[in-house]
């Protein structure tokens, strides 16, 4: 079969349909490798959209390659789990034996290596993608052996089959990871309430979103079922949001692995009570591996009536597809999801109006976090008088968190919500704690004397992560990790957020190199309240958090590095005039600059 | 104790400004001259101290520095040191001293490459081997903005930054207010 039919067969299986160009994207690229400019331009004449749109979404993420990418890609998860784990040295040490520049494809074309954000793997790393496919637990003999089999040209699928396994590492079960039911046990009970009483029940629960924002699900729910749907094709649209890309989270990877009946479960009562048939799930690229697993689910469900029409004998019509993502933490944010489920790039829209009445193809669409949706099955088997026993007054039911970092027993931990930081370190076996990055880089840095704070919307809300970090680490370079990874991030739609978050990462580069002064931390500051009050969406807003909370509470990490009080440059003047001394072969002493002045030099 | 009034105040004291422009095109410095007859006015309240209009060669002691252009040589690098040490509020003019402007266009070069090719590769540009007199100074690798080698207090932005925005600029540093710029001469949507 040639490229072009490969091309030709991915389209068709699309309905040439442009609204599919992420999936259309990633099949092709998994079928040949690349992307290169005839093949846009055959998608784009295909689709019937510009060609620079098509391109445009093409070079978005960070997944799709316009160019050449190596018959074998490796990319290192970089999240600070996987640094304090010994990436950087693993990743050095297989550039060497393979010749290798990071981020630079070797001469025959065969690998390149670089980094990646955080790949959902933080209890089981350092970890690793190659060619998309999830790699954890590596090691010095496993990076040798790995080095062979790329030069000898192994194909992946043939790999060592351990090297791709992924562990629940479930470590505390409540309400929900202990549930009982069956498969279409909670959806028999919401057919036999109906949406109205269902959606009744969700809002006496209190049940609030597990994504971070703690929205209520009740209420969302409720505006997208009163929307109407508009134009030839009207509608209402369920999305699942599993677009874990909050480094430091990996709870919903466990969900859909081992609970996937809960969540589809959870969407379809979704379903039921917003009036949708319809309902999408975006995984994360990251996630490749689980997309087979999945769809078997799903299959599976529609042999049993759960999916599909006539559900259980009802007049209830609902059906699933899966959507993958392909490598932008911004599409987490819910109308970059949907923009990136339509197609095109994952830029925030501008709102209102919200999803709930101009969401997916501009229908009423509720994005839900995969969490919230498996705790509503639970809502309507068992009713929510029970539910609200569990967690607190404003925070019913329980919370999952991804537990890494400096403990003994890194995975998954379910909880009523209220739980103290400091009950989670002593049940994962962490000691000496200095500090607790709860809910990833965008949340809160918890230090030593707030470990009474209690995981809840009313103190401490979390999307789930929760890196520790023990009195051994620099919290200074966990900062800048961070830093590191929101310039990366950011969708370069506004100023403050593209602009702001590379001066802050340049910032932090420079007081790491020990050129920095108080006025470089005073500049922090500014750049802190200038993104947050400016930024176009929650990126841009938060990118800043993780710098602001270190320099609140661990200001001498930063201090030490300051190389004076003074202001310092930003670079080795006299190592700037290197390449002059050297062509003009000067070596007198205006051919140099001292970088500190003797005090009074310059009067 | 209360201080002593002064019975019959003198005159404010004029404040002492210098300006220079570094690897700019001194444009800002023409900008600055398009604030026409209000020049008479500003000289009520100001002297120059090094600067074009002055011919100055060496910087005093002053109370307020305008630099015009980034850094892209040794020499830049001492003028911006000495105005720094002088000058007690430093402004950055204009997008070459802010961003590296147009002379940044060079940084994605090697300056070695660079130099081959106007002094010795090239057929037209080619004479006589790059330059190496002590008396010129060395081009730095990359060309910098210059809060990337001392502390800026304020900027100003443009390419040039209008005249309007210069007087807005320096009535505002006179008056003591912090200086903004707002709509119409940074804003104009």
């Amino acid at each position: 079969m040639s490229d072009t039919d490969k091309i030709d067969a991915v389209l068709d299986r699309h309905r040439r349909d442009g609204t599919r160009l992420m999936q259309i994207l990633r099949e092709i690229q998994e079928q040949i490798g690349w992307l290169s400019p005839a093949t846009l331009t055959r998608v784009a004449a295909a689709v019937g959209w510009p060609r620079a749109e098509v391109s445009g979404t093409a070079s978005f993420y960070s997944f799709f390659h316009k160019r050449p990418r190596g018959r074998y890609c490796v990319l290192w998860s970089d999240n600070i789990t996987d640094r304090m784990l010994g990436n950087a040295d693993l990743m050095d040490a297989m550039c060497k034996k393979l010749w290798l520049e990071p981020g630079r494809v070797s001469e025959d074309g065969l690998v390149s290596v670089n980094t990646t954000s955080c790949t959902g793997m933080c209890d089981q790393g350092p970890a690793l993608l190659v060619n998309y496919r999830a790699v954890t637990r590596m090691t010095q003999a496993r990076l040798g052996e790995m080095v062979g089999l790329i030069r000898n040209e192994t194909p992946v699928a043939e790999w060592p089959a351990e090297w791709f396994e992924v562990e629940d590492n479930i470590r505390r079960k409540d309400i929900l990871l202990a549930h009982d039911l069956v498969p279409g046990q909670a959806l028999s009970a919401a057919l036999e309430r109906g949406p109205e009483e269902m959606l009744a029940e969700i809002k006496a629960a209190r049940l609030r979103g597990r994504g971070g924002a703690g929205f209520s699900t009740g209420l969302k729910w409720e505006a997208c079922r009163n929307a109407a749907g508009s134009g030839d094709n009207p509608a209402h649209y369920v999305v699942c949001n599993a677009d874990e890309g909050e480094p430091g989270t990996f709870k919903d990877r466990v969900l859909l692995t081992s609970y996937a009946d809960l969540v589809f479960e959870g969407m379809s009562i979704a379903g039921l009570v917003v009036g949708a048939s319809s309902g999408l799930l975006y995984l994360r690229g990251e996630y490749r591996y689980l997309l087979e697993p999945l769809e078997s689910a799903l299959a599976t469900r529609r042999e049993a009536n759960l999916l599909g029409k006539n559900i259980l004998g009802s007049d209830f019509e609902f059906d699933i597809e899966i959507h993958l993502g392909a490598g932008a933490y911004i599409c987490g944010e819910e109308s970059a999801l949907i923009e990136s489920l339509e197609g095109k790039p994952g830029r925030p829209r501008i709102r209102p109006p919200f999803p709930v009445t101009n969401g997916y193809l501009g229908q009423p669409t509720t994005v839900n976090n995969v969490e919230t949706l498996a705790a509503s099955c639970l809502i309507a088997a068992h009713g929510s008088e029970w539910y609200a026993q569990h967690g607190t007054e404003k925070s019913t039911g329980t919370k999952l968190l991804s537990v890494s970092g400096d403990c003994e027993r890194p995975g998954i931990y379910e909880y009523p919500y209220g739980v103290t930081v400091r009950q989670v370190l002593e049940d994962c076996g962490a000691t000496d704690s200095q500090a607790v990055q709860n809910s990833g880089p965008s949340g809160v840095c918890v230090a030593e004397a707030e470990f009474g704070r209690r995981i809840s919307f009313e103190d401490l809300p979390t999307a789930g992560a929760f890196m520790i970090f023990d009195e051994t680490r620099d919290m200074f370079e966990v900062a800048r990790n961070f830093a590191h990874f929101f310039a990366h991030e950011s969708c370069g739609f506004c100023t403050p957020c593209r602009v702001g978050t590379t001066l802050v990462r340049n910032m932090m580069d420079k007081i790491a190199r020990q050129h920095g002064s108080p006025y470089d931390i005073d500049e922090l500051f500014k750049l802190h309240r200038l993104m947050q009050g400016a930024s176009h969406c929650g990126l841009g807003n938060s990118a800043c958090n993780p710098v602001f909370d270190t320099l609140n509470k661990f200001r001498p990490a930063y201090e030490r590095r300051l190389q004076s009080l003074d202001y310092e440059p930003a670079f080795d003047l006299d190592a700037a005039l290197s390449q002059a001394r050297q062509m003009t072969g000067r070596d007198d002493a205006a051919a140099h600059l001292a970088t500190h002045l003797p005090n009074g030099a310059e009067t | 104790m209360n201080a002593p009034m002064n019975t019959a105040p003198s005159p404010p004291r004029k404040l002492r400004v210098a300006t220079t422009s570094l690897a700019g095109c001194f444009g800002c410095h023409m900008s600055f001259l398009d604030i026409d007859e209000r020049l008479i006015k500003l000289l009520d309240l100001i002297e120059f101290d090094r600067s074009p209009l002055t011919d100055i060669k060496h910087c005093g002691p002053c109370d307020l520095g305008l630099i015009e252009g980034g850094i892209c040589n040794a020499e830049n690098v001492h003028v911006l040191r000495e105005f720094r040490s002088h000058c007690k509020i430093l402004v950055a003019v204009g997008a070459c001293a802010i961003n590296g402007g147009l002379p940044a266009q060079r940084n994605h070069l090697d300056l070695r490459d660079v130099l081959e090719e106007v002094y010795q590769t090239e057929h037209l540009l080619g004479r006589g081997g790059i330059p190496n007199d002590p008396e010129l100074p060395l081009p730095l690798n990359k060309v910098h903005p210059i809060h990337e080698v001392v502390k800026v207090d304020y900027f100003l932005p443009g390419c040039p930054p209008s005249a309007d925005a210069i007087w807005k600029l320096l009535t505002d540093l006179l008056a003591g207010r912090t200086p903004t710029l707002g709509h119409g001469l940074l804003h104009y949507d």
